[in-house]
């Protein structure tokens, strides 16, 4: 039981990072059809854009309040990861909108694989760790001498999390432009004859996966304290997983895919074995797409004769 | 309605004489929809015979359970070759009612390998038989004569529909090179290089202009003379359904509403209303006219 | 009336300044932390920032000024050159015709004599790098790309676990050779065999969906076989790999130092470039049967079905044609010969670990086949030489060195600039470098198809 509710709780705080990542993936998908590739990588890119800033806060600035200094932090991150995905939008992927369907993916790719060794080159191939920051928790319950604790940071991740895809939800459910970005996902020509910008929407599509990227690269970097150039690859890989077990082009899908999937992870690890707990993930992945490519939310894709 | 109608006729109508393709209480269900309810209908050996109704009507749903794309919520599709061979279609799947059952179909929208050129497609066409002569590959990676033999029957059979269809020009230009009449033609020619037993046409003449709504007549009605392939068709072009079927059935909202002759469909009630969008109350005036005309006709 | 006047007087000098400036700005927020500074560890073990304003000076310099060259210079010049050259450039002239003609006797002959010119220019010990880093390793991907040229290119499926195979074939090799001494020339069809295999065991349950699905299972199936690898231990020694694989034998003679090794049956100095350069032949005639197989399948049923379920599956199943098996069979095949390949690395290694198979590999290898230009057994085999023969001569520019310090490694960017490779040629060409197609057969004249009709596959 202990056990149990300690792996519930780890479970959820990264099934909360892999949701955030996974409405990146889920979003471009839903309008443009893409597996963004690079997505992974985005998050990473960001993670290490917080790491910069957290230490240019805390140590050549001073600023004593962790908290503060991760709120300002995690904006900054927003913004700029946001740009970062908007320039590469604009640059490997806008030309080939409309062109052959895997010059896309091959560039998306492609830019996966600049951006992790443009990390690689520009901050060096080691792991960096930052001082624990945020440490303890509170006590749920003990017995056995057994302690269940929910940590501060997990406290923090799960706050964050809910308030960001409330925001987000608003943004896409109530604004015009989230729908602008429905019409697109229904129709791109149509939307673009009733007067929807679609470069602009795909663009702010781009934007706010990015920014919710941001806000997972930093949660995983106050998480875990430590971030590397290749940490890019097997969350963004998870993050997909969750998108697609979701249901592909489904938001809420995506957050509780990404629970899903966090949860899974976490149980596995707890009761098989850390080993193959990545195994798990992919395994999961293949599963669902064989059996049930509709996911949990999605539409099924009828096959037009 | 048009039961009661059929069964005023004395004698049995000539399709349903070993009819190459009889269609029992099919039902297909999409979800709540109810795309084809309760169809019943022959297709006559040797005829061409006509599928027609509204936009919706659950035609293209009806060809696509013939040929496998669609397996029927409920009914049956029995298929009878000219040597009694049966076929149960709605437990084949899709590939083998082509190669098995012999049974060939066109799209409504062109489906044609439109990178692969004009022979290539015809060749494709016939896949089956050229694999068994290739030994499934061994023999013909080895080169020896007998594949090579083989393909030159499959050209040469390719060449002959190239032919009858007027694209022998064109042979070697990619197939999505082709006008759209051209294209439509081809793909007739390469249904044909199945060698059906029922040849399936989804709108063969959507877009054609008159002249080609003509070309497709005389090589529909050819087909029907010299391969003895029996024509399945839906089309909304009436002046070819009128000119060329022997046997019309028409469709509305899924249920079969009309089964006749041309002449016979024609001068329907029900078919006029649904055709010219007469109003469901006069529908119903019309019906009721036409019920008493059959009941003063039965006593 | 104005748009024109400015076309003609060249670009408008003050906006291509603004465009520049706003380049700068967007550059400062993209590499500016990441680049203006850097993290490191000190002595305590902290991490803590280091400021590189020098650099990140000269970065957004340099991304300005070729912003403001571009606007200025390289676009209107191309635009102009686009104008002059027409419609003209259409139909290829008899010099294009010519060259394509004669390209790959030539390139095949000259891959034969490969050997012997490096030798005679450099000398046996000179040429062991050109023959092996770039002759060996540029050849193996050759390979590579031509056996996931029948997946992807041919067949329309998009696999990105093809390195999967790879793995399977590599040890397949060193397990069986380690344990039961088996010769390369009986493993090197069971490798084939085997990764055949597992191509269809992995391919029966996946090939039924469509699109980018497929690609992403085929990477599921990819990273499983690798993590695999890594913890099962007991069979693969984990992550440390298997080390002192036995070498290739040239009919019982092995290119070793002892007095029955091929150097003293020939007489020769010993030296390791006898067996490099015997590696060259046997991996140029493993590419060369790959290369064979695939033009003979084309013209064949198979072949032709697999382009056309390329082209169109459904109707594809209205022919007739069942497309499980016909994917199958692609799938296999390609396993098949990354299974031979995968057997010949390591036999070529000496050693192999899971860190050989990352999704890394699989993506070059997808990389060269739609750079190359899907279906083009030319085009995959000028992306595998320019990618990978490319990022190796990046190993070759230690004199950049003298220019940027001691502590420049151009061997770092290798990655970096390969992604930046393939995001450039996919915008430059996003068919690839020859998109055209040559149909397998002709009644009166062979006409080469346009790129633009040739589908993509939907798997």
């Amino acid at each position: 039981m202990e056990v149990f509710l300690q792996q519930l709780i780890n479970g959820i705080t990264l099934g909360s990072i892999y949701g955030l990542i996974a409405i990146g993936y889920t979003m471009v998908f839903g309008i443009i059809g893409m597996v963004n590739f690079a997505h992974g990588d985005v998050f990473m890119t960001s993670a290490f854009i917080a790491l910069i800033f957290l230490l240019v806060l805390t140590t050549v600035l001073g600023m004593s309040s962790m908290i503060l200094a991760l709120i300002i932090v995690m904006v900054i991150a927003m913004v700029l990861t946001s740009l970062m995905s908007w320039a590469i939008e604009r640059v490997a992927y806008r030309p080939l909108r409309g062109s052959f369907r895997l010059a896309p993916l091959i560039s998306a790719i492609g830019m996966s694989i600049v951006l992790s060794n443009f990390v690689q080159v520009a901050q060096g191939p080691r792991n960096k760790p930052i001082p624990p920051m945020l440490s303890g928790g509170i006590e749920v319950m003990n017995s056995n001498n057994f302690a269940v604790t929910l940590s501060y940071k997990q406290i923090l991740i799960w706050v964050v999390t809910a308030v960001l895809l409330a925001g987000f939800w608003y943004l896409v459910q109530k604004t015009s432009l989230g729908r602008a970005q429905r019409a697109c996902e229904q129709d791109r020509k149509m939307a673009a004859l009733l007067g929807v910008n679609v470069d602009r929407t795909i663009s702010l599509t781009f934007v706010m996966g990015a920014a919710l990227a941001a806000v997972a690269g930093t949660l995983f970097l106050a998480y875990y304290g430590v971030v590397n150039f290749s940490d890019g690859f097997v969350p963004g890989v998870k993050a997909f997983t969750a998108a697609v077990l979701g249901g592909i082009g489904s938001l809420p899908g995506a957050v509780i895919g990404g629970l899903l999937i966090g949860l899974i992870e976490t149980f596995w690890s707890g009761y098989f074995s850390i080993d193959y707990k990545d195994v798990a993930a992919f395994s999961i992945l293949a599963i669902v797409l064989i059996f049930m490519p509709q996911g949990l939310l999605g539409r099924p894709e009828v096959e037009k004769v | 309605m048009s039961e009661t109608l059929t069964m005023t006729r004395d004698a049995p109508m000539p399709w349903e004489n070993r009819p190459v393709l009889k269609v029992e209480h099919v039902f297909m269900r999409f979800g709540g929809l109810i795309a084809v309810n309760d169809l019943s209908f022959s297709v006559g050996r040797g005829d061409i015979t006509a599928l027609i109704g509204p936009n919706g009507a659950g035609k293209t749903t009806v060809f696509n359970c013939i040929t496998g794309f669609y397996k029927p919520t409920q009914g049956m599709l029995r298929l009878e070759h000219a040597d009694g061979s049966t076929f149960l279609l709605e437990r084949m799947p899709d590939f083998k009612i082509s190669a098995k059952a012999k049974v060939a179909r066109t799209f409504q929208n062109i489906r044609l390998f439109s990178g692969m050129t004009l022979l290539e497609n015809l060749l494709v066409a016939q896949h089956n038989t050229l694999m068994l002569a290739s030994g499934m590959t061994i023999l013909g990676v080895l080169g020896l004569p007998g594949y090579r033999n083989a393909e030159r029957k499959a050209v040469e059979k390719a060449k002959y529909w190239l032919e009858k269809t007027g694209l022998t020009a064109r042979a070697d230009d990619p197939a999505g090179d082709l006008p759209y009449g051209a294209q439509r033609r081809l793909e007739i020619a390469r249904a044909m290089c199945t060698e059906p037993e029922l040849l399936c046409l989804d709108e063969p003449a959507a877009g054609l202009n008159p002249r080609e709504s003509a070309e497709l007549n005389a090589l529909l009605l050819g087909i029907r003379e010299t391969e003895k392939t029996s024509i399945l068709l839906i089309e909304h072009d009436m002046s070819v359904v009128m000119e060329i079927s022997d046997h019309v059935i028409v469709l509305e909202y899924g249920t079969k509403i009309a089964d006749g002759s041309p002449t016979e469909v024609r001068n329907d009630p029900r078919v006029i209303a649904a055709y010219l969008g007469v109003d469901d109350e006069e529908v119903e005036v019309v019906e009721e006219t036409l019920d008493e005309i059959i009941e003063g006709a039965a006593t | 009336m104005a748009d024109a006047i400015a076309k003609r007087h060249g670009p408008d000098m003050s906006a291509a300044v603004k465009d520049a400036l706003l380049s700068g700005l967007i550059a400062l927020g993209l590499f500016g932390p990441l680049v203006g500074l850097r993290t490191e560890q000190n002595m305590r073990n902290e991490l803590v920032v280091q400021g590189r304003w020098g650099l990140l000076a000269s970065v957004i310099g340099v991304i300005v000024v070729g912003r403001f060259l571009l606007l200025t210079l390289v676009w209107p010049a191309m635009a102009a050159r686009k104008e002059r050259a027409g419609p003209a450039s259409e139909t290829p002239s008899a010099v294009r015709q010519a060259v394509s003609r004669w390209f790959a006797p030539t390139s095949l002959v000259f891959l034969f004599l490969y050997p012997v010119i490096i030798v005679s220019l450099l000398g046996f010990q000179g040429s062991l790098k050109w023959v092996d880093n770039f002759g060996i390793q540029i050849l193996i991907y050759v390979m590579l790309g031509w056996g996931l040229n029948i997946v992807v290119g041919l067949a329309g499926l998009l696999d990105l676990g093809y390195v999967a195979f790879y793995a399977v074939g590599a040890y397949s090799y060193a397990l069986l050779s380690s344990h039961f001494g088996l010769s390369f020339w009986i493993l090197l069809p069971m490798a084939g065999i085997f990764a055949a295999l597992w191509g269809i065991l992995l391919g029966f349950p996946v090939l039924r969906l469509r699109g980018d699905y497929l690609a992403i299972v085929t990477l599921a199936f990819g990273e499983i076989i690798r993590l695999v690898l890594i913890n099962w231990r007991e069979l693969t020694n984990g992550s440390s790999g298997i080390s002192s694989i036995p070498k290739i034998t040239l009919f019982g003679i092995k290119f070793d130092a002892s007095p029955d090794g091929f150097a003293k049956i020939m007489d020769l100095p010993i030296s390791s470039a006898y067996y490099k350069i015997f590696l060259y032949y046997l991996i140029l005639l493993l590419a060369l049967l790959t290369a064979f197989v695939t033009i003979r399948l084309r013209k064949l049923p198979v072949g032709r079905a697999w382009e056309a379920l390329r082209e169109d599956e459904i109707a594809c199943r209205s022919l007739g044609i069942n497309t499980t098996n016909t994917k199958l069979t692609a799938f296999a095949l390609g396993a098949m010969f990354a299974g031979f390949a995968g057997s010949f690395f390591a036999a070529r290694q000496g050693f192999v670990s899971p860190e050989s198979f990352t999704f890394m590999e699989s993506a070059i290898i997808v990389a060269i086949v739609v750079l190359g230009g899907m279906g083009s057994m030319v085009g995959v085999a000028l992306a595998a030489v320019a990618m990978i023969g490319g990022t190796e001569l990046l190993r070759e520019l230690a004199f950049l060195k003298t220019i940027f310090g001691d502590n420049f490694n151009p061997d770092q960017f290798r990655m970096l600039i390969f992604g930046l490779a393939m995001v450039g040629i996919m915008i430059w060409k996003p068919r690839g470098f020859v998109s055209s197609r040559e149909p397998t057969i002709f009644l009166a004249e062979r006409k080469t198809i346009s790129g633009s009709l040739v589908k993509e596959g939907h798997g």
